[in-house]
């Protein structure tokens, strides 16, 4: 199948506001989709789903999130795993004292929860803006994570203060727990992600992401047309701490098991946003990107010397990927600010054209 | 009910009066440890009165900085030679930085640059420890970790020496800033870019001046901290601590940074010893947050910063 | 050319003061602008223009004196209020919304006119869906008036400058405001680029009857298209009339020619 779309007259707005305009694409998102709910569950080893696929899809979530609040709204938050701690206690307190109530509904809870307290640490955005609110959100991420830590009724009094994943059944199958298969905690990720990147999209298409845009871009001239910046801005806040949340609930829940307040400490909120900045910024699909470019490093980078028969150190491979991961941060800043989102859109431009680039 | 405002409202101030000694001592330590993070703060003042970049990597040079020290101590070079070296590799860092991170980012948001020196923190530290080694590492430099006593409060030596040399160092920056030429050409270079090229000052060999100024601000630094604490990875995380400092004080006051680092390690020292025990202790993470974050509110542009009337 | 109404002015401002600590931007300024009418501002460079039109649009509160439009106070607005009353301006300094496409700049110009329902927008469903496209064939509408279709789908930034000077038309236009202020409309533009502007700002006046103040330094433009002129001078109003008026006062000439203030 060629990539053109010649041929393709658009008789409508509406088919020219849709996500998706050329049919190519159109095809390509669902196959992938398809693929992607049959696939792995059917082909993928344990270790596949365990170590790459769901933390893949967790982190897309989270990188989703923090997107619409950085990359949209042009907030810079430090502060993502507090907010993503949010939604972890929250929906382990949930279903521990409502244990009845279906496991999805205490993920969407816990992300209201978990919006609930972004809206909070958002006010300061109306006063403050770029790197003092960026100290600011880490004052979230500092505040947030001591008093998980401190207050042993986050964890129901557990003596070493962590929270471990109950079993919990979706239609009659596990999905969350010890006795939940990969696969089905591999699905609910997905379905989860696939439903929450649509919203995302259809949020950032309409009034809602050009109103975060415009105060992204130039908040005086955003003013003028209309956007009241408090509002909008505590809107950006709250939404992303409920893709936040959620996100963070799922880090427990269906990849961890169990997990201390060690698990969402500020090295996760740069790993969200390092997803953010090289996938990136302003794009859904530059999170998934970047979610999978961050999560397929680290696994690179360890296979990678053990295929030319080297055997590095640990220290050193961790030594390494911090390096790696520094200096890629730079360099898509220089080369490619708009990250692989926009090397993809590229290579789509390139390939209408092929074979005849002029 | 009474009783917790008892526990919070009067049982601190009881026990201050009851131990005087002991307040001082508490009140020294919050000096000491305020001033450390007044040199932290100061090379993210330096490096952004200079060049608009919010250097989030400055933690991150103290700690290489330290590192590379100890590395040379360890390989047996005499402490002068070592501190040369040190110096000699802080400023070759500094050119690194401008000719790789900052030139071909020159010109973009700052919030980009800022991002760019978060990459810039964990290559440095991977860097840093897979040169010199991860281990925790003892750096000594001959100064004793002794206390004496005076009136009944017991100071600490090293502590002091600390103290003064921060003091000192802080001086001749404020001195250079105001009385110099190329502290005025700093200056001029950090309110604007294009009229300080137009009139001749090379934007370039400002960056590498301040960025290594900055570097030896750090070598200070990461020589206290060691000195008191080791040399280790946690000693990047001092600049976490910094920051509210610099929202205290402005991100562009040498002043600022110097009266909101004390405020900054009183309040929290203070706050740990009278009132940490009531919610659990270990406050001293966010305290400093907490504390700057509530007067940012209140008084945006900081204690120094200049109130900005933005133009439409 | 529409007649200005003396009864009853769409903008009222009435002694308004802008001060920044010592410094008296304008200075118990008073003037009206008549439903209909265009009416342009001229001054010599720092004669507080802009100023005034920051006043009007919300950003500065006057330190005295009033504001009024469409006979209701709204002195101490701030600009989301101003402009959901139906006020409408471009910057001096283009100011567009650079990361976004010329459709979706001026499809934020539309906000005020959209409804918020949250739940549905995330669902892209209904109502939602139905107002956006709505609002994209308003928004046509206005690239058609302006000439702009080639660029629809251009990031704002990547624009050259007489074009983004015209889409921030756009988007200003795309609020249907009752009163429309520019600032500078065509400043830095070439004689072709001019003649487009003035054909535009005179054909939104016509078309759409929407009242327009603006400010120009170009006096052939100035002499062409304002119905009345109003000049200012280190923060007052030194003048106000016709045209025809203006070119013959002696205090504008002093003004412009730098004669010695006493």
């Amino acid at each position: 199948m060629i990539y053109r779309e010649a041929g393709q007259f658009k008789t409508s707005y509406a088919s020219d506001q849709a996500i998706f305009p050329i049919a190519q694409d159109r095809a390509v998102v669902l196959l992938a989709l398809a693929a992607a709910f049959v696939g792995p569950p059917l082909l993928a080893s344990e270790y596949w789903l365990q170590a790459i696929l769901i933390p893949l899809l967790i982190y897309s979530l989270a990188a989703i999130g923090l997107n619409l609040l950085t990359g949209y709204a042009g907030q810079l938050s430090l502060g993502t795993g507090g907010f993503m701690a949010v939604g972890a206690y929250a929906a382990f307190k949930l279903t521990t004292a409502f244990p009845q109530v279906s496991i999805v509904l205490v993920f969407l809870l816990s992300g209201l929860v978990a919006a609930g307290v972004g809206l909070v640490f958002g006010i300061p955005s109306l006063r403050i803006k770029g790197f003092y609110l960026a100290v600011a959100t880490l004052a979230s991420q500092f505040f947030l994570v001591w008093l998980f830590n401190k207050v042993a009724w986050f964890s129901n009094y557990a003596s070493s203060g962590t929270i471990t994943a109950p079993d919990r059944a979706v239609l009659g199958v596990t999905v969350t727990g010890p006795s939940a298969t990969a696969s089905a905690r591999y699905l609910t990720a997905l379905a989860l992600v696939t439903v929450f990147a649509l919203v995302a999209k259809n949020l950032v298409r309409g009034r809602v992401g050009r109103s975060w845009m415009a105060i992204r871009d130039r908040d005086i001239a955003a003013e003028i047309i209309g956007v009241r910046p408090l509002r909008t801005k505590l809107l950006a806040f709250g939404i992303s701490s409920f893709y936040c949340g959620v996100a963070g609930a799922e880090l427990v829940f269906l990849y961890l098991g169990s997990a201390e307040t060690q698990a969402f400490d500020i090295g996760l909120s740069f790993l969200i946003l390092f997803m953010v900045i090289i996938g990136g910024r302003g794009s859904i699909l530059g999170s998934v990107l970047g979610a999978v470019f961050i999560v397929l490093v680290p696994i690179f980078l360890t296979n990678a010397p053990h295929a030319l028969g080297l055997r590095l150190p640990v220290a050193l491979q961790k030594q390494i990927e911090l390096m790696v991961f520094g200096g890629l941060i730079v360099f898509f800043l220089i080369v490619e600010p708009r990250g692989l989102a926009r090397l993809w859109q590229i290579t789509k431009e390139k390939l209408r054209l092929w074979p005849f680039p002029h | 009910m009474t009783d917790l405002l008892y526990l919070v409202a009067v049982a601190p101030f009881t026990d201050m009066a009851g131990s005087p000694a002991f307040l001082v001592e508490v009140l020294l330590g919050g000096v000491f440890a305020g001033l450390m993070y007044s040199l932290v703060a100061l090379g993210f003042v330096l490096i952004f009165k200079a060049s608009g970049v919010f250097n989030f990597a400055q933690g991150v040079m103290v700690l290489f900085a330290a590192l590379t020290l100890v590395g040379l101590l360890e390989r047996g070079v005499p402490v002068v030679v070592a501190l040369a070296l040190t110096t000699a590799v802080m400023v070759a860092l500094a050119f690194a930085i401008e000719r790789l991170v900052l030139r071909p980012l020159v010109n973009q948001e700052h919030i980009i640059l800022f991002m760019a020196t978060i990459g810039l923190n964990f290559f440095l530290e991977g860097f840093g420890e897979m040169v010199w080694g991860a281990n925790v590492k003892r750096l000594d430099i001959g100064i004793p970790d002794r206390s004496f006593i005076v009136r009944g409060v017991q100071i600490n030596q090293l502590e002091l020496t600390a103290a003064l040399t921060a003091a000192v160092l802080v001086t001749v920056l404020a001195l250079f800033f105001q009385k110099t030429r190329i502290g005025r050409a700093l200056r001029a270079v950090a309110d604007d870019h294009e009229a300080a090229l137009s009139i001749g000052i090379p934007l370039k060999t400002i960056w590498v001046v301040v960025w290594s100024v900055a570097g030896v601000v750090a070598i200070v630094a990461g020589v206290m901290w060691g000195a008191k604490s080791g040399v280790q990875f946690s000693l990047s995380l001092i600049a976490l601590k910094a920051l509210p400092v610099l929202i205290l004080g402005g991100f562009e006051s040498v002043p600022g940074a110097i009266v909101g680092g004390l405020i900054i390690g009183v309040g929290e020292k203070v706050g740990e010893v009278y009132w940490g025990p009531l919610v659990g202790g270990a406050i001293e993470n966010w305290f400093a947050y907490v504390l700057a974050l509530a007067f940012l509110l209140a008084r945006p542009q900081g204690l120094f910063g200049e109130k900005i009337i933005e133009r439409v | 050319m529409s007649q200005p109404a003396p009864a009853r002015p769409l903008l009222e401002v009435d002694g308004v003061s802008v001060r920044f600590g010592a410094l008296v931007a304008v200075n118990r300024v008073s003037l009206a602008i008549a439903p209909g009418e265009i009416l342009a501002i001229i001054g010599p460079n720092g004669a507080g223009k802009t100023t005034l039109l920051n006043a009007i649009s919300g950003f500065y509160h006057p330190y005295e004196g009033r504001i009024a439009f469409d006979s209701t106070d709204r002195t101490m607005l701030s600009p989301p209020d101003v402009a959901a009353l139906g006020i409408a301006r471009t910057f001096q300094n283009v100011a567009l919304f650079k990361g976004m496409t010329v459709l979706d700049n001026i499809m934020t110009g539309r906000l005020l006119k959209m409804r918020g329902n949250f739940l549905l927008e995330a669902l892209y469903w209904g109502p939602a869906r139905r107002q956006e496209l709505e609002h994209r064939a308003f928004v046509e509408r206005i690239i058609d008036f302006l000439e702009i279709q080639a660029i629809r789908k251009t990031p704002a930034g990547r624009l050259p400058y007489g074009l983004q000077k015209r889409v921030e038309l756009a988007r200003a236009l795309a609020a249907e405001p009752k009163l429309l202020l520019l600032d500078e409309p065509m400043a830095g533009m070439n004689v072709e680029e001019k003649e487009d502007m003035c054909r535009f700002v005179l054909d939104t006046n016509q078309e759409f009857g929407t009242t327009i103040a603006l400010i120009e330094h170009d006096m052939g433009v100035v002499m062409d298209i304002s119905d009345r002129v109003v000049v200012l001078d280190y923060g007052r109003k030194i003048a106000d009339g016709a045209p025809e008026h203006i070119r013959k006062d002696q205090a504008v000439l002093d003004a412009y020619l730098g004669v010695a203030h006493d």
